[in-house]
């Protein structure tokens, strides 16, 4: 890790790392009655241990340029193995979650683990833990190849990397304790988030330095879902966690919004993460593992440009379809509804783009379990955005909104979409990584594939159902015009469900589980390949390569 | 100017209508842009074989 930082470098993360250790402490120091005393003592802890690793390794000699030959992979073979870890923390408390719903007793009598606090961990454990780190990871890995060149500099990768987990760290942490300023998927309170702005404005530079070395005039797409994700993100950011806190020793804050604005600011703010967190930054892995792996260039290369473009003007206006038949003015609510409706179209341009690549490559995603995970992500992709167009209309709304429906919606993206593509697009990854033939085992790789969709077909079902019958009890009527069912009868019929779903997480879960296993005996076991004679062809051949014919 | 809602509505109703529009118009030129064809489908071949080493 070390190693491969240059003097400089080293200097450089040891002095960020003993401004972090000032912050942490000041934090501990001034905040100690407050739980923001117990983050500064994290930060502390965290900056600490950086300086140590980077001190024992700095006696290792400073690397010469050969290294400079070779794209940039340790940090993207750390986030790959980050984003694992948090899959399998963030779904262990999902499901936890999911059998608290149908066992409330199940919180053990513990004000940490009620149903409230244990959410958060699950929603930001997974969206930002595991799908943030497969982000960053693959990022790295897309943005040198394409480019063709290696990252500009080794430490920038290890800060966001690193600044980014401990980001999430933060957050995670702060739930348990009661810290949170009660913005769904934007929890984390205003020290947390000046950090991820600072590490966010790190990675942007990192992306746009390497895409500046490129030799290629045009932009591979893949980067541009990559930069849209990146860039929309930050803004998002810094606009919905506007906040004043009450004091710089504490951990509350006010947001600057009130009212209705504050409900559409954290709405625009929440659809527009699905938008660009679970869906821009996952098309752009999509549009370079999916060719990649498949060996077939993208069906339609102008097609995936225009959705592109389609995507990322119409999700900005369609988070009001969040607040449907509330205080928000009815027009914006209708402007909602239309963009929604109109977001069908390039998305399933993505999806469809997506399968029409593998026409005629059938077989290889019958005999392939990586393509399969992917093929069946841009299925699930398709599905949920028509569901989602669906849903967004006003009178379909009304049945789905408070009930499971939202929930199965999320979960058909999130683990069908979101998680199989980044699946795939790890056990594409690794291999290539770690320079081996393939995974460890491609047998583990079908069997993760059969149980991770099992249980997303397990677990959306389920909630479909019960969302359906919740909706529909809570609008029955009897003859004489009163409510037919009460909200705890509801709540009964609920139950079955509940638990069909918390099977289905644990079926995905162990999916995720023996996904870990596999990547670490291929990291750790088999045997290195003929790649390495590969990338160590010389500079010339690859010159000549890039004039194809017909040029 | 005073920024009331009435005012906000009118603009989102007429400029926001048509600068989508325009911007619309402007992405179906450059992708449907016969020149661009070349550039296009070089790009999307050039991912398939990646792995031979940066060039700098
Ligand atoms: C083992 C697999 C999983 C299980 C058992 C699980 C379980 C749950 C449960 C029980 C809830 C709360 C639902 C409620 O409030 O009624 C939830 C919410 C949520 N989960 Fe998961 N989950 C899993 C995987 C994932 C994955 C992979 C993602 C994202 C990539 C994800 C994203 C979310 C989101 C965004 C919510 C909030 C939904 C909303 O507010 O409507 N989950 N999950
Ligand atoms: C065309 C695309 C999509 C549209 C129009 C759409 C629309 C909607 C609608 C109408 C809701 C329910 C809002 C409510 O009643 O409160 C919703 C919720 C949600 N959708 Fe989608 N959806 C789309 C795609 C996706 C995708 C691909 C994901 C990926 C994971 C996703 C994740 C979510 C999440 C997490 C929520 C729950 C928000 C909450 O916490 O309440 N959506 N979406």
């Amino acid at each position: 890790m070390v190693a491969q930082l240059t003097q400089f470098e080293r200097r450089l993360a040891l002095i960020i790392a003993g401004l972090m250790a000032l912050c942490g402490l000041v934090l501990a120091a001034f905040g100690h009655r407050d739980p923001i005393g117990v983050h500064g003592l994290i930060i502390l802890a965290a900056a600490i241990g950086t300086m140590f690793v980077v001190i024992s390794g700095s006696f290792a000699d400073v690397p010469d340029d050969s290294h400079l030959g070779r794209y940039y992979d340790d940090p993207i073979k750390v986030g790959v193995v980050l984003a694992m870890g948090w899959a399998v923390f963030a779904m262990a408390v999902g499901d936890w979650v999911a059998w608290l719903l149908a066992y409330p007793e199940m919180t053990f009598d513990a004000a940490w683990s009620g149903f409230g606090r244990l959410r958060p961990m699950h929603t930001t454990g997974i969206i930002f833990g595991f799908g943030g780190n497969a982000l960053i990871a693959t990022s790295f890995h897309v943005m040198q190849r394409t480019s063709r060149a290696r990252m500009p500099d080794q430490l920038s990768p290890w800060f966001v990397l690193l600044g980014y987990n401990l980001f999430c760290i933060l957050a995670v942490t702060g739930y348990p304790m009661g810290i949170t300023q009660s913005k769904e998927y934007a929890e984390p309170e205003w020290y947390a988030d000046i950090w991820l702005v600072i590490v966010w404005v790190v990675y942007l530079a990192l992306y746009l330095r390497t895409l500046a070395r490129r030799q290629e005039p045009h932009i591979y797409v893949a980067n541009w879902y990559y930069l849209a994700f990146i860039l929309v993100v930050a803004v998002l950011h810094i606009v919905n966690n506007l906040a004043m806190p009450i004091a710089l020793a504490s951990a509350k804050s006010f947001p600057i919004f009130a009212g209705v604005q504050d409900a559409m600011t954290q709405w625009w703010y929440g659809h527009n993460a699905v938008a660009f967190f679970l869906t821009a930054g996952f098309l752009g892995m999509m549009y370079y593992y999916l060719p990649t792996r498949s060996g077939r260039p993208i069906f339609s290369y102008r097609l995936s440009i225009i959705s592109f473009w389609g995507i990322t003007f119409f999700y900005m206006w369609a988070g009001s379809h969040h607040l449907h038949y509330t205080a928000l003015p009815h027009w914006v609510q209708t402007l909602g509804m239309t963009f929604s409706a109109m977001l069908l179209v390039p998305s399933w341009a993505s999806a469809g783009n997506a399968l029409l690549t593998l026409n005629g490559a059938w077989h290889k995603v019958r005999d392939d379990a990586t393509l399969r995970f992917m093929m069946v992500a841009a299925v699930f992709y398709g599905l949920s955005t028509f569901e989602g167009s669906f849903m967004a209309i006003r009178p379909v709304n009304s049945l789905s909104h408070y009930t499971d429906w939202t929930v199965a919606h999320v979960h058909a993206g999130a683990l069908g979409w979101v998680a199989l593509i980044t699946f795939g697009a790890i056990y594409a990854l690794v291999p290539i990584l770690w320079k081996r033939q393939g995974m460890y085992s491609s047998a583990l790789v079908e069997v993760h594939f059969w149980l991770a969709l099992a249980g997303t077909l397990v677990y959306v079902f389920a909630m479909w159902n019960s969302g359906l019958v919740q909706g529909l009890m809570w609008r029955t009527y009897s003859a004489s015009g009163t409510l037919a069912y009460s909200f705890v009868e509801s709540l009964v019929a609920m139950h079955p469900y509940y638990i069909a779903r918390a099977v289905g997480g644990l079926l995905f879960l162990s999916g995720a589980v023996v996904g870990c296993i596999n990547i670490w005996m291929t990291a750790r076991h088999a045997p290195g390949t003929a790649q390495d004679a590969v990338r160590d062809r010389p500079l010339v051949i690859l010159a000549s390569r890039s004039l194809e014919p017909g040029e | 100017m005073d920024l009331d809602h009435e005012a906000l509505v009118a603009f989102a109703k007429s400029f926001g209508l048509f600068y989508l529009i325009a911007l619309s118009i402007g992405v179906l030129i450059y992708a449907c842009w016969p020149a661009n064809r070349r550039r296009f489908d070089r790009a999307a071949r050039s991912v398939l074989d990646d792995e031979g080493g940066p060039w700098r």
